[in-house]
Order: C-alpha cells, then structure tokens, then sequence
C-alpha cells in the first residue's frame, strides 16, 4: 500500500449534501445537481495512490476541484464520504488530537500566496510549525535557521516577509513546510503566484531538494508544462472528477479522452521531451576486441558512413570514419590510432529544445551519454519525427537498456 | 388606535428593576470593585506633582511618535494651560473616570468580540444588543445607573462602560473575522490548537483593528464621563455642567477646553501606540 491512499473522496459543498450523493451515484453531472439542488459538487469520488517518495502532481483547470482535493487530504476541509489513509490510518475516523499530530508530524503544506504571518520574522515563521509543537526554543531555531538554508535563505532570518520578493516568501514557505520534516509536503499551486522565470527556478529547486530528501509530494497546479516537469505521475481533474492518472509519458502519448487530448494539443513537445525518447540503439564496436576490418563490415552491413567505439564496458571512447577505416586496414592500424574522440554528447534528460542546436550543427550522429556509458545515439531525423508526430521514436526499435532509465 | 389598551412597558421595566435590585451582591460587588479602583487611581494620579505628570507625558508622547515634536509641543503647553486655569484635579479626577471605564470596557470587550468571532449564533445574538447600547440615547443609562448603584463615581462608570464598551466588541469581532483564510489555513494545517489560532494567528493580525476600537471606546467614554456629571461624578463634567445651570459662559468654555485637550491628547497618544506598533 502506498504512502497516501484516497477511495472515493467526495467533496459536496451545501447544506444537504445526502440528497446531491444520491444523485451524484446515479451518475448525474455537476451542472445538473447544481440546477437540482443548489449544491456544488467540489470533489466526485476521487480514488488514487500515492507512493513514498513520489512526487504526485493533481491537475486541473480552476473550478476543477484540485484545491479542494488537497485540503481533504490534511482536512482543512471536512470530506462528506470517502477515505483518506496515511501510511494505512484512515484520516476520517481520527479526533481533533490525533489530526493535530497527523498535521504536526506528516504532512506540511505550502500555499498559493504563501501563507507566511506578517508580523513574524522570517525566522518566526519557519519556526512556527515547531512553536506550536511545543519544540524547545533553541532547539527550534536550530532547525529552523538549517531549514533555510536548504532553501538558500539564510542571512534573511531577521526580515519580515514584506521585505522579500515573491519568489523568497516561498521559500520561506517551503522552509517552514519543511522545518517539520514531515514525510508528505501538501504544495497547492505553490509556484502560480510566481512569475514564469522565478518559477523555473523554484521547480527545479523542488527537484534538487526532493532528490535529497525524498519526500512525498502531493503538487497541485494549474499548468500542463510545471506538471510534466516535476510530476512523476499526473492526475488530471475535471469538474470536480479525476479524468486521467498516468505518468506525463502516459498523458502525453496516450490521452484518455478528448478533455485530456485538448489539454495536451498545446504542449511543447519539445520541452517536454528528452534525448532519451528520440535516441536510438547505437551501432558499435568494441575497441578491446575488434579491429577495423570488423568496423568495416559492420558499416556496411547497416550502411552508415562512421561508427562509434566503445570499451568492453560500454563506456563511449570516439568515433570512427569509414574512410579512416579503410585507411586503417591498409596500414594495419589498431583502431585506437584513428580514433576521433572530439565527439558530439548529450545527457539522456536533455530536452528535445535543447538539442536542436547539437544536432543540427553536427555532421555525424550525436551521441547520449550517461556516466561515461553510451546509451544512444540520434540522427537528425528522429528529432523532427518526435516533434512532429509526438510519438517516441525509439518505441519499437530494440533499444538497449538506455530507454528504461 | 386606542381599541388596544396601552401596553404597561414602564410597569413591567418597573417590576423587573425592583426584582433585580433585590438579589444580593449583584450590584454591591460591582459597585465595591469600581468604587476602589477609581477612588485609588484618581489618589494615585493626584499625588503626582502637576510639572512631573506633565514632563512625563510629553516624553512619552515624543517617544510614541517616534521623536516627532508636534503632539510633544501640545501635551505640553494643553496640560499647562489646563493647569494654569485651575482644572488639573478635576481633569485628573476625569481621568481616572475614563481610564476606569475604558478598561472595563476594553477587559469585557475584547473576550465578547473573540466570542462573536468565533461563534455565529454569539454574533447573531450580540450585534442586536450592541445596536440597542449604541442607539439608545446616551442619557437614558443613566437611569438605571443611579437606580442600582446610586448616585456619584460608580454609576457613572458603570453608564460609561456600557457606552464606550460597543466598539472593542464590534472591532474585536471584526478584526479576527478579517483574517485572510490562508493564514487560518496556514495555522491549522500546522496543527495549531484553537488557543494558538487565536493567540499566535489571529489576535495579532486582528491587533490594528482592535486598537482602533479601544480608541474608540475610550473617546465615548469620555464623552459619557461628561453625561455622567448629572448624576454626581464629578470632574470637568461637573464644571460645564455647573455652567450651563448657571449661563456662564466663559466658566463654560474653560472647562470645555480642558476637556478638548484631555480628548485630543487621549487619542493621539493611543493612536501613535497603535501605528508604532504595527511593524509590518
């Protein structure tokens, strides 16, 4: 079981919410109830799983019900059924003191406007959640100070919050989140107040701090591009309902229906996209073992005009020409003699943007590797096909281990 | 229009009062507590010699506003004036009688606005209640006042409370009622107790708000401390109202002055402690 389980959380916002279930289980839509009955269905029988360690990001359109989603999960707002387990306790069935221990200890959230109290310092503010736990004062400004600086603020303990930018107000958010350490960070549209390359920044701040601390991380955002780049898995929400689960892959490739397909139309494949969903299987030789007379044929039994060389491990050492080969044979030199080793590399996460560049100003193919491994290579061609098409050109090659990572 | 007997209301008020007044310590406690606190805050407050009182207070009105020099300058010359016409024990007797009021007003005040936050029903019962001490005529207090308490200091503070005590609630309610959701949020997501909500979270965003009310509570208490004059709490309301009996102009605008510049100085002082406060 994961680290959050949800089944059937609903969310109905009035004063009989009895009569609006009934017909939300006969499957009657939002608009219909709203007419019906004047209640507004906020969250429709949501049901997922959240793993440790996962980064989890709920998605949707304003009115969809993502924020009310993550305010059940902490119940800030009172669900009117469902369950929500962490780490197997149903939150519903839990006293007001258990719920305070479950919010002091577990789960920690970040606010769209930051949330941060006016008249404590920065200092303060991280130190709060620890103040109301009744954690000892210097122990608690201990943690807090450490906890800015992982956010890389520290020097600003003694400011007040009006005195920072939008973008380190949310740090200090994030710190206070974290001052907890609590094993879930609840994030509702933590970044939308941001401007774009703040916000940039902060995503890939969030994926330096969570490859440290590994943290579940529930993120709830209103934009398709923050979603696919820090979310592992993305759940799209619709009125109030969850329309799609899936990895961005998943989203991307494969939309469940026409809302998602929509959704999804406008995404820049080629931020979304990396060097390892376009490269393809390599064909190599093994410099320790081979000569060029094998460089030879294998050229040109693929018909390709040069060939990468690699060691028994993989490892990528250069490149050579089919002309240099033949040269090589006649004079009987090793293939290490003519070696190229100034060669094109890119890293597997590349974004597709990123390699236009690179490919396009190299005259052989360009090679992707990955802790001095040769995973892949991309020609040309694959790049436009990807961007094109939006389907992943290695998909049914028979790719070497390198798609899998 | 007479088909219907004309209904007995001052009767039954009438009944009511003498019912009230027979349970004991209802009105002697009350009237104990007040009585001691006035009779020594206004000893206290006389035997500080005129000049120190006056020095004190322009030092603390230069500090409060920040090393400024303007309301400094008027504390100063106000209480000198005040002092050289002869009024300074009256006006200290007032007050005594405002500072008295005021706080009743500000102690019971601010836990009945934190009640109305937090309850609606408490807030649907109270603010109809808060009209009605608002609406009614100023003087008509001063009845039961004297009927309960009898006459001099304490039903004087008592009708003063009453008075001035409107607006602490009122901004109290208000101010806590003001605080952005987020920050509730924030709180609770914290697992903050309603205790540390209120005290860490709320009472200080509310803060502004809430001594906006004591401000004002303290000016409707000094504009009843006056009222309260006709029914023996004496002070500078005892000196205008000695002089409207007896058509004296000029004794008229002297105590009247002095009661201008106590009021001024009051709401001065507590408001530059208010903006002083509110660092962020």
């Amino acid at each position: 079981m994961g680290k959050i389980k949800v089944e059937n959380l609903t969310k109905i916002f009035g004063k009989k919410p009895k009569k609006a279930l009934e017909l939300l289980n006969k499957n009657t839509s939002k608009d219909e109830i709203l007419k019906q009955t004047g209640m507004t269905v906020g969250v429709n029988q949501a049901s997922f799983e959240v793993q440790d360690g996962e980064i989890f990001v709920i998605m949707g359109l304003s009115g969809s019900g993502k924020s009310t989603l993550v305010r059940l999960l902490n119940r800030l707002i009172e669900p009117t059924t469902g369950n929500v387990w962490i780490d197997g306790v149903d939150l519903a069935a839990m006293g007001a003191k258990e719920l305070r221990e479950v919010r002091r200890k577990k789960l920690s959230m970040v606010f769209q406007k930051f949330g941060l109290f006016p008249f404590r310092t920065v200092l303060e503010n991280v130190e709060y959640g620890l103040e109301v736990q009744g954690v000892e004062k210097d122990e608690r400004k201990a943690t807090a100070i450490s906890s800015l600086e992982l956010v890389g603020l520290s020097g600003y303990e003694h400011m007040y919050p009006n005195e920072l930018s939008g973008g380190m107000q949310q740090r200090v958010g994030l710190a206070r989140a974290l001052a907890n350490d609590p094993d879930v960070l609840l994030m509702d549209e933590a970044f939308s107040a941001l401007d774009p390359l703040i916000r940039k920044d902060m995503q890939d701040e969030l994926l330096d701090l969570q490859q440290k601390m590994q943290k579940t991380i529930i993120f709830i955002t209103h934009d398709l591009d923050e979603a696919l780049r820090i979310g592992d898995r993305i759940t799209i929400m619709k009125d109030g309902s969850i329309v799609q689960i899936g990895t961005p892959e998943d989203i991307l490739t494969n939309p469940e229906n026409d809302y998602v397909e929509r959704f999804v139309e406008d995404v820049d494949r080629s931020k979304v996209f990396t060097a390892s969903h376009v490269m393809k299987r390599p064909e190599t030789v093994n410099a320790e073992k081979d000569g060029p007379r094998v460089a030879m044929q294998r050229m040109k039994d693929t018909g390709i005009s040069s060939i990468y060389v690699t060691n028994r491990k993989k490892e990528l050492l250069g490149i050579v020409s089919a002309e240099e080969v033949s040269k090589a044979v006649k004079e009987n030199h090793s293939l290490l003699d003519i070696i190229e080793k100034n060669v094109p590399t890119v890293h597997p996460d590349t974004p597709l943007h990123e390699l236009f560049d690179v490919v396009s100003t190299s005259p052989i193919p360009v090679a992707v590797v990955e802790d001095g491994l040769l995973k892949g290579i991309i020609i040309r061609g694959a790049v436009l096909a990807a961007l094109s098409s939006g389907q992943e050109v290695n998909k049914d090659e028979s790719t070497t281990e390198a798609s899998a990572s | 229009m007479s088909l219907l007997p004309r209904l007995p209301l001052a009767d039954g008020i009438d009944a009511f009062v003498d019912w009230l007044k027979g349970i004991d310590g209802l009105f002697d406690v009350p009237k104990e507590f007040i009585g001691f606190t006035v009779t020594h805050l206004s000893n206290g407050l006389s035997a500080i010699p005129a000049w120190l009182f006056i020095l004190l207070l322009t030092g603390l009105a230069f500090f409060a506003t920040k090393k400024k020099f303007g309301l400094p300058a008027f504390v100063f010359f106000g209480f000198m004036l005040i002092e050289n016409l002869g009024y300074w024990s009256d006006m200290m007797l007032t007050l005594s009688l405002v500072l008295t009021s005021a706080g009743i007003s500000v102690i019971l005040g601010i836990p009945f606005g934190i009640w109305m936050a937090k309850n609606k029903t408490v807030e649907s019962i109270i603010t109809p209640i808060l009209d009605f001490m608002q609406t009614m005529p100023a003087f008509v207090y001063l009845i039961p006042a004297v009927v309960f308490f009898g006459i001099g200091m304490v039903p004087g503070v008592i009708a003063s409370v009453i008075f001035a005590m409107p607006p602490t609630v009122r901004l109290t309610n208000l101010g806590i009622r003001q605080v952005s959701t987020e920050l509730i949020e924030a709180s609770d997501a914290f697992g903050s107790t309603p205790f540390q909500k209120l005290f860490k979270v709320q009472l200080p965003m509310a803060k502004k708000t809430i001594m906006a009310g004591v401000n004002q509570s303290i000016m409707l208490a000094l504009s009843m401390v006056v009222i309260a004059s006709m029914i023996g709490a004496s002070g500078l309301g005892t000196k205008v109202y000695y002089a409207v009996g007896r058509n004296d102009a000029g004794g008229g605008f002297e105590a009247g002055i002095a009661l201008v510049i106590l009021a001024i100085i009051l709401d001065r002082l507590t408001q530059s402690f208010n903006r002083q406060k509110g660092v962020a």
